[in-house]
């Protein structure tokens, strides 16, 4: 028997039944896509299409239409890949851990978060292919596979190889995972088609789903194996991440709480692209039943929690670099060299929209409205790619030697390849949108009956 | 539902007071054996491949901490220690004094931990509107009591092990030709006094003002949780959750700060950004077996029937992942210091792998909390059975006192330290005054808040 206290908000509202929760969700695959999505999708091509001229001239010229130099040999590539997986964990996050949670109000939005997680994968995996400067070389590069070229191998001693092993692992899961959360609402939508051509598509794609009991059974079954497996993944991917800088011996970089700094940094501006994305999708997709204000404040909760964890980390390295006594950790991102020195703007950049303004999210005005949860979301975004532009660019900016400090400055080619992966991320977004159900129709209904509102 | 209460029987009482006398006996017995085996040097003398060792370490930890520190203070270890007397500064206790104030620190870091731990959980459960949790909230709630005693104890004891504990309190580390990165820190310790005082204040004040605060809100919080029985409604619930975001916040900052100031300092020129976390990481999973392991021993005696397997499974996988979680923590520091591989960063490796007296412990911690709780605790009838838990959770409660033993004793007793009738002694008496403290108060109230929002949810869990 389910019991569920009265204290808790519903979860779905506006008093739907079974039936209203397919003829909501499938409505948008079966209709017409509407003017506001054609708009959007014009935008994200437009994106697309001028950022693939940018990655088109970085693979014909080289690398070195980037801004980098020899003192800041990573810049922006890596600060966009670094915020790109970030942002995956928050799907991961919903999906896996708070299925181990038996957290209900997972279930109207882990479809979409999954969607974001696979994508925003795709697009970090741009960059360090990207850099490789020969992306056909690329495998070679990366992979351990028996090759040609004499002695050549990989460098097992590396994170950035162990990289390659975790991002790959994780998007596989990840996949595999949101893939099978959708094989039955495949095959709803299989079932009310009209004509033939859905019927064969949503056919081949539900891999002849029969919703007998036994399948529902090895169906929760493999949810709650891949769960267990993607959360120790989720774990371990902005680990590693945070490995390619935190081995090194460079000030700023080589600090042991990265690890677990950066997986919290990292769902806290993956659960802000959620927000931006639901925030979005419920108003465009009519899904305001389902994507309640419930929601939006528990996610801004996780916010705030994140938020704060990674606010106590940024205090932990502007202490630990004075306790040091070394010098060198005036110049580290999170110093008092940081705050005064040429990248005072971006020092500043980070602590007002990573600290400041997500603060005001403590106010429950602010938390469970929409309009100011929508603007803190992109702020996050913004304030957590200045996180990873600061660790990266200003610890590197100010070298052993003086004489070899230096500043960096981007080309349009650095621009052009992060519209790139945005153009792509929106895109794909978009189409994810349209021709699948964005909520988990299944899963809603299983709380249809505990979390859901009454008809007034 | 109705209410049941749990009675602090007199045999209870009397089994705890014999294991406190036991305590108190061994406790006796390795005093007298550390007084007459002298220091550790001799005590392992008929071990030549040890006593090897632990030159040939001496030798290595001296050459990486004159690296760091000032060239006054380069003999700081090793044989040479006993010259420190000759700064004019106060003498160094004898082998045996020193053993007992490192000892002291380790149970009462440790003892800190699990009384800070108890309010935690309680407070997590509230926050993040936990229902599964309701039946041992209270077994959970009752170690906290500890906190005031925990704080005295603290601040009482330090004056006693400072200069034998804490390196950086001597006078003679600060002005001409001391130590100059100590110098650079002192002003953490000791403004607005002058370096070196007698009376480090900013240190002080932060200790009693985060024992403050930790025993303010656990007042609180128990008013209020307390008052739910008898008014019944949400509002004390809701009350409660307020002030449980309030504890959070703080501790969240003050577990760091207390990490660094009561463990990290201890090896003063040593540091690490995760190790906040690395204590938290190690007082939560300790606090975690605890809790499981009380709320089985009072079912085992009748108690707490609305505890049942899926409860046990929860708290089981708590254990299991929280095991897991510490040992991520641990493995991050270590894994990012022996890869960097720079001097002053791994000589707090060095210390505790290849002094021959905390290569065993070093080995124990990660079999103890890792190993053996991952093995035992990985299947789901493992979980749910209470003979299983009965032998994880104290594995995973002498492990993490192993842990801070770890932490904590290669800074104070160097090459000298030992494990013998005094540590487990002591250790005992802790336990049992603990344990008194604890379910002295659990008695005093029902076993279960019978008026709680999430009573009913949490009586119906099923997994």
């Amino acid at each position: 028997m389910q019991v569920t206290s009265s204290v808790r908000e519903p979860l779905v509202t506006g008093g739907k039944t079974v039936h209203d929760v397919t003829e909501d969700i499938c409505r948008q695959v079966e209709g017409k896509p509407s003017k506001s999505w054609m708009l959007g999708m014009a935008v994200s091509l437009v994106a697309l299409l001028i950022g693939a001229y940018a990655v088109f001239m970085l693979v014909w010229e080289g690398i070195g239409v980037w801004g980098l130099n020899k003192t800041i040999g990573w810049a922006w590539d890596i600060t966009n890949f670094v915020w790109w997986v970030g942002i995956g964990h928050a799907g991961t996050l919903i999906s896996a851990i708070l299925l181990l949670f038996r957290q209900k109000w997972r279930m109207s939005i882990n479809r979409a978060a999954e969607a974001m997680t696979i994508f925003a994968v795709i697009c970090a995996a741009c960059f360090p292919g990207l850099h490789m400067g020969r992306l056909w070389l690329g495998f070679y590069w990366a992979l351990p596979l028996p090759n040609t070229f004499g002695s050549l191998w990989v460098n097992f001693n590396s994170p950035l190889l162990w990289d390659v092993f975790a991002i790959s692992t994780y998007f596989t899961v990840s996949l595999v995972f949101w893939y099978i959360g959708l094989i039955p609402d495949f095959a709803s939508i299989r079932d009310r088609a009209t004509n033939k051509i859905s019927k064969m598509v949503y056919g081949t794609l539900s891999f002849g789903w029969d919703g007998a009991a036994k399948t529902w059974g090895r169906y929760e079954f493999v949810a709650l194996i891949l769960a267990g497996l993607a959360t120790p993944l989720v774990l371990s991917v902005h680990t590693i991440v945070s490995f390619d800088f935190a081995t090194s011996v460079i000030p700023g970089w080589h600090s042991t709480i990265f690890p677990p700094y950066f997986v919290a940094g990292a769902i806290f501006s993956g659960f802000a692209m959620v927000l931006t994305l639901l925030l979005i999708a419920r108003k465009l997709l009519k899904l305001e039943d389902y994507i309640t204000r419930e929601h939006v404040e528990l996610m801004n909760i996780i916010i705030i929690v994140t938020g704060g964890v990674v606010a106590i980390a940024y205090a932990t390295e502007f202490f630990i670099g004075w306790y040091t006594g070394v010098e060198y950790e005036n110049y580290t991102y999170m110093s008092y060299g940081a705050a005064t020195g040429p990248y005072a703007w971006a020092f500043w950049a980070l602590i007002i929209c990573n600290i400041i303004i997500p603060g005001t999210l403590w106010f429950k005005q602010v938390r469970t409205n929409f309009i100011t949860s929508f603007i803190i979301s992109i702020v996050i975004n913004i304030g957590m790619w200045f996180e990873r532009f600061d660790i990266i660019v200003m610890c590197l900016s100010r070298d052993y030697l003086p004489s070899s400090w230096s500043m960096f400055y981007p080309t349009i080619y650095d621009v052009g390849v992060y519209v790139f992966t945005l153009g792509l991320f929106f895109t794909l977004f978009l189409l994810f949108s349209k021709f699948f159900p964005v909520i988990n129709m299944a899963e809603v209904k299983s709380i249809i009956k505990s979390s859901s509102s009454k008809k007034n | 539902m109705t209410e049941e209460r749990f009675s602090f029987t007199a045999g209870a009482k009397k089994t705890l007071v014999i294991l406190g006398i036991v305590g108190v006996v061994l406790f006796v017995l390795g005093t007298v054996l550390s007084m007459s085996g002298g220091h550790g040097h001799e005590a392992h003398g008929e071990h030549e491949e040890t006593a090897l060792n632990a030159q040939e370490s001496a030798s290595l930890l001296a050459s990486a901490d004159a690296q760091d520190e000032g060239s006054a203070h380069a003999e700081e270890h090793g044989e040479a220690e006993a010259h420190e007397a000759g700064h004019g500064e106060h003498h160094e206790s004898a082998y045996w004094l020193k053993r007992i104030y490192s000892n002291l620190w380790v149970n009462n870091v440790y003892f800190t931990g699990l009384a800070i731990i108890g309010l935690f959980f309680v407070a997590v459960q509230y926050v993040a509107q936990a229902g599964w949790s309701v039946g041992f909230l209270r077994v959970s709630l009752s170690l906290a009591n500890w906190i005031p005693i925990a704080g005295i104890l603290m601040f009482v004891s330090w004056w006693l092990v400072r200069y034998d504990v804490f390196h950086w309190t001597h006078a003679s580390l600060y002005g001409p030709g001391g130590d100059e990165i100590l110098q650079g820190k002192a002003p953490l310790w000791f403004w607005p006094m002058e370096s070196g005082s007698a009376l480090p204040l900013f240190y002080i004040v932060r200790m009693v003002l985060f024992f403050a605060l930790w025993y303010m809100l656990f007042v609180w919080i128990k008013k209020e949780i307390f008052a739910e029985d008898i008014n019944g409604g949400v509002d004390h619930w809701r009350k409660t959750r307020k002030y449980s975001v309030i504890f959070l916040v703080i501790f969240g900052f003050s577990s760091s700060v207390g990490a660094w100031d009561w463990v990290m300092s201890i090896d003063p020129h040593w540091f690490s950004t995760l190790f906040g976390w690395y204590v938290f990481a190690s007082w939560w999973i300790n606090g975690l077996a605890v809790i499981a392991l009380i709320t089985v021993v009072l079912k085992q005696n009748g108690y707490l029937s609305i505890v049942n397997a899926n409860h046990l499974h929860d708290i089981g996988k708590f254990i299991f992942g929280f095991s897991i979680f510490w040992t991520y923590v641990w493995f991050a520091q270590f894994l990012l210091q022996y890869y960097a591989n720079m001097p002053e960063e791994t000589v707090y490796f060095l210390q505790r792998l290849e002094v021959g007296n905390y290569t065993w412990v070093f080995y124990l911690n990660l079999i103890l909390n890792f190993v053996l709780p991952f093995l035992l605790l990985m299947t789901r009838d493992a979980k749910r059975h209470m003979s299983l838990i009965k032998v994880v959770c104290p594995i995973i409660i002498a492990g993490h006192w192993f842990d801070f033993y770890l932490m904590i004793t290669p800074g104070v007793m160097k090459l000298e330290g030992g494990f013998g009738f005094m540590e487990i002694g002591m250790l005992m008496i802790f336990g049992v005054a603990f344990l008194f403290v604890a379910l002295t108060s659990l008695a005093k109230a029902p076993l279960y808040p019978k008026n709680h929002p999430f009573l009913e949810e949490s009586l119906h869990h099923h997994i």
